[in-house]
């Protein structure tokens, strides 16, 4: 744990972590908006294997798994200097950032429901942070 | 909504065998690459989000996305059975709240 005997070089190497966690999530969240829309370009009752290959051939669908590898890199190279029980509730970031883009470029509708349902598992994931260790 | 709680739970074969080949990981490209528990890792993890695809199809991201964090139950659940973690406290904690969560978002989209 982080106290103030920590050498300076740590914080910096903590707050480069945590933007790239920050960077990460930003990333991931937009990969979701494209695999939304690639999905629903998909044809009536597409099967596995047709599916599979539109995640190849679907412009916003490869283009949303790649976005979404890379938010994946970018958070194990942060998690490789960084403290898991600190970065995992700022990758929960990734759930908010999902709420706020589908409803302002998917037009969903949000109710107390759902908002207190993506709080909880926003919670439940930065709680899990803290039960594991590095 | 079933695809994609069905596929948090391949998805959850997925980061457990990925643990298991990262514990024997080699350094060499081809030890990676001939690792392979960490390509069927690889390969539970594609296929869930072959599942996630589905289920996105129809459907809204805002109540769907948060659902596959049900994947992160299911590792839990595994970890404990198949590599002996503990399961402690706040974990336990975690486990509850996310279900909840996930409950609460079904509510939510009735």
């Amino acid at each position: 744990m982080s106290t103030s005997s920590v050498p300076s070089h740590d914080h910096a190497q903590q707050r480069r972590s945590f933007l790239l966690v920050v960077c990460c999530t930003i990333i991931g969240a937009a990969a979701q908006i494209l695999i939304k829309k690639g999905a629903g370009q998909l044809g009536a009752n597409p099967t596995m294997v047709e599916t599979a290959l539109a995640m190849v051939l679907n412009p916003s669908l490869l283009a949303g798994f790649s976005m979404y590898g890379v938010s994946m890199v970018l958070l194990v190279l942060a998690l490789r200097h960084g403290e898991l029980s600190l970065l995992y509730p700022v990758f929960a970031l990734t759930y908010v950032w999902v709420t706020i883009l589908s409803v302002t470029i998917l037009h969903e509708s949000m109710n107390g429901f759902k908002l207190a349902g993506i709080a909880t598992i926003v919670g439940g994931i930065a709680v899990l942070g803290k039960g594991s260790s590095k | 909504m079933a695809w994609v709680l069905g596929g948090s739970f391949v998805g959850s074969f997925g980061a457990l065998f990925l643990k298991i080949g990262a514990g024997k990981l080699g350094r060499s490209i081809i030890s990676v690459a001939t690792n392979w528990r960490l390509m069927l890792g690889i390969a539970f993890y594609l296929f869930s989000s072959v599942f996630f695809v589905l289920g996105v199809r129809k459907g809204e991201l805002s109540v769907l996305y948060p659902m596959v964090s049900l994947g992160s139950v299911w590792t839990l659940f595994w970890a404990k059975l198949v590599l002996g973690e503990p399961l402690t406290r706040p974990k336990f904690v975690a486990l509850g709240m996310i279900l909840c969560g996930i409950a609460l978002l079904g509510l939510g989209t009735r």
